[in-house]
């Protein structure tokens, strides 16, 4: 085991499959000679050459395309999105193509490609550059969604997204970019489709992904010191869903919260609750409730932002609120 | 047909005289499976055995098998929605082309494409595309892939992209011109310009409406041929092929003909005057080019009345073989749901639980 940050795990993720496989390439704006707008491809370009790491120009639907049509011919190009924002210039190659021609064709041809790319607000970059559309993604048969939500669920899962035969986008969260944890030194493979149990708890639920993981283990820990056991569920892997997982840690505390930094209405806590309602309604002793961002554009002002993401205070009221709704003697 | 002996200019006014009168039969052939093929398409449409939509290639005939017969087996070829043409040309039989079109399992993408999304990946035609220009992308990053492969030479690989006319104002077009200028690709794209996308005039949708010149600011030479002539389609495809694949340079062929029909089956084309309508019909490349075989000595008449009656009477095949073929069964449904098979992917039908619940009361 070595401790590492979220950033340094996936530029070594690359960095390894570069190494490891000819047919990967590296796509997108300033990811070469600027070394990438967060750094993830730093000393890339110098190591692999620029037929391995293209810096392209600002044109999200040609290089998205490019990199499907490249993988039809058997290449795996690993594109980087400056941030989830810009994937809606792609949005037609990723979702009328990547996600279409394995499947429209007969299975004649797979689209082994990967879309990395930052979600998430707090960083003041206002409303066009701090949204969360994976849901947009997670939406559509054919596309793999992944969200790791520490180092080595970053290492592990973007070493599956590369050698996975399907268009999977890899959701990272510019917030999450400097933590660190331990990677272990061997690689361990998560299966892309599958949830983890990030802490095992008795008396609570909550379900979250990406930076919403790390904010849920941090409330589980301060909860813990009041005598409350948190269980918090890491979907990682937003297409497919675990729902299994879901259901079996809720059966067990009988009750949930979901934590997303997400708009809430049709978002991925919606498709949560639902599935918990019909996986383990005779279980709950409580309504699910979800802790997700305010519907607006997000503003730039801090004091305005901080008002509508969701945080460990939002999340500690409402499981304080679920627990006493269904009389918890703490 | 390349074994065939030359012929001469002498023997054949209006050929050129290093054109085997082999080839150019051929030519026609295809260009009269094509007509016999969409013509029953169209039918099969009417008669409800054809679903969704079915865009013919009807009046592009010439065009279709010039550019099929410039491209080589081992080049790559993307296409728009407007498909059965070439995926004959290139190679696709007639029956697995029109079971597609009737949604069979014996389809050339089984079933799951239909009409606009023929694929045949053994011949490497990568797609016939339902979005407008949507293939164009896919193709420039084809083109991309293939610089990994080898260098540049006369045995190189290309690709050739086909699009619409109207697909030269999106975006993605000019997204793509410009990677494959700034990258070198061995790529030509081909527009297919019969002068509207669907009612729309050229001359109303671009502002630059000599297509051709669309690529002049990537730095991409442009030609404009006319389309009906199979044989200058053909020289100008191969002539840009043969720069994409030696010096990778990208190239952009604007070929124009007429539709003959409306946008698709359903569409009556109540935009064009009966004046012109009557006026296309007198340019068709299909009888044309018959005119022109058989003033040249090439094609006698009882010859081409047997080339006519085998394409008939390969779409009567191609008709029955489809007609013939199974369905896809249900229980197909999510074959084809990913490449790379993980767990959790969702196989319910509508209505299934979307989890198992343990002891659940029945």
């Amino acid at each position: 085991m070595a401790e590492t940050s979220y950033r340094q795990a996936l530029h070594d993720t690359l960095r390894e499959e570069l190494l490891r496989d000819d047919s990967v390439i590296l796509l997108g704006e300033e990811i070469g000679v600027f070394e990438g707008s967060y750094k993830i491809t730093a000393g890339l370009l110098s190591e692999f050459g620029p037929q391995r790491v293209l810096d392209t120009p600002i044109c999200e639907e040609g290089f998205v395309g490019a990199a499907v049509g490249a993988a039809m011919l058997g290449m795996r190009p690993v594109v980087e999105l400056m941030t989830i924002n810009f994937s809606l210039l792609a949005i037609d190659q990723i979702v009328n193509h990547a996600a279409k021609i394995h499947a429209m064709f007969g299975g004649q041809v797979s689209v082994p490609m990967v879309i990395r790319t930052p979600g998430g607000g707090g960083q003041q970059l206002a409303a066009t550059h701090s949204q969360n559309l994976e849901v947009w993604y997670a939406h559509v048969p054919g596309m793999k969604v992944v969200a790791p939500a520490t180092p080595a669920d970053a290492r592990s899962l973007l070493t599956a997204a590369i050698r996975d035969d399907d268009p999977v986008l890899v959701l990272e969260n510019l917030a999450l970019y400097n933590t660190r944890g331990e990677v272990p030194e061997a690689k361990e493979t998560v299966r892309i489709g599958t949830a983890m149990v990030a802490r095992p708890g008795e008396d609570i639920t909550v379900v979250a992904y990406s930076r919403a993981t790390v904010i849920a283990l941090d409330v589980a820990r301060q909860l813990a010191e009041q005598g409350i056991s948190v269980e918090v569920v890491d979907l990682r892997s937003l297409r497919p869903l675990d729902r299994e997982t879901i259901c079996a840690s809720v059966r067990k505390t009988t009750r949930a919260v979901v934590l997303e930094d997400d708009w809430l209405t049709y978002g991925v806590g919606a498709e949560v609750a639902a599935t918990i309602q019909e996986g383990a309604f005779d279980y709950l002793d409580a309504p699910v409730r979800r802790v997700a961002a305010a519907e607006v554009p997000l503003p730039y002002a801090k004091t305005l932002e901080l008002a509508a993401l969701p945080d460990a205070s939002d999340l500690t009221r409402v499981i304080g609120e679920v627990l006493d709704a269904t009389r918890f003697s703490r | 047909m390349a074994d065939q002996p030359a012929t001469t200019e002498a023997e054949h006014p209006g050929f050129p005289e290093t054109e085997p009168a082999e080839t150019l039969r051929g030519y026609y052939a295809q260009m009269a499976l094509i007509r016999s093929f969409e013509q029953r398409a169209a039918e099969m449409y009417q008669r409800a055995k054809v679903g969704g939509y079915c865009h013919l290639n009807l009046g592009e005939e010439a065009t279709v098998v010039g550019l099929m017969a410039a491209l080589a087996q081992r080049d790559y070829l993307f296409t728009s929605y407007r498909d059965h043409g070439y995926a004959l040309a290139r190679g696709m039989a007639a029956g697995p082309v029109m079971a597609e079109l009737f949604g069979r399992s014996t389809g050339v993408s089984s079933g799951r494409g239909g009409s606009m999304h023929l694929f045949d990946e053994r011949l490497r035609m990568l797609g016939g595309y339902g979005i407008v220009g949507g293939q164009v992308p896919p193709a420039t990053g084809a083109a991309l892939a293939l610089t990994y492969r080898g260098e540049p030479g006369e045995d190189a690989e290309a690709v050739m992209c086909l699009l619409g006319d109207g697909a030269t104002n999106i975006g993605s077009f000019h997204e793509s011109l410009n990677l494959a200028a700034l990258w070198r690709l061995p790529i030509v794209y081909v527009v297919v310009n019969n002068g509207l996308g669907m009612g729309t005039p050229v001359e109303k949708s671009s502002a630059e409406p000599d297509l051709y010149k669309r690529g002049c600011s990537y730095r991409i030479p442009g030609e404009r041929v006319d389309g009906d002539d199979v044989l200058a389609v053909r020289e100008a495809a191969r002539a840009a092929l043969t720069r994409a694949r030696t010096q990778r340079q990208p190239g952009l062929l604007e070929t124009v003909s007429y539709r003959l029909r409306g946008h698709s089956v359903v569409d009556p084309a109540r935009y064009r005057s009966k004046e012109e309508t009557d006026r296309l019909r007198s340019l068709d490349p299909v009888p044309a080019f018959r005119a022109r075989l058989v003033a040249a000595g090439i094609l006698d008449e009882t010859t081409a009345q047997r080339l006519d009656a085998q394409a008939e009477k390969d779409v009567d095949d191609a008709v029955r073989f489809a007609d013939e073929s199974p369905e896809p069964r249900p229980e197909e449904l999510f074959d084809h749901a990913y490449a790379t098979p993980v767990p959790n992917t969702p196989s319910r039908l509508p209505g299934d639980p979307v989890v198992e619940v343990p002891g659940a009361v029945g």
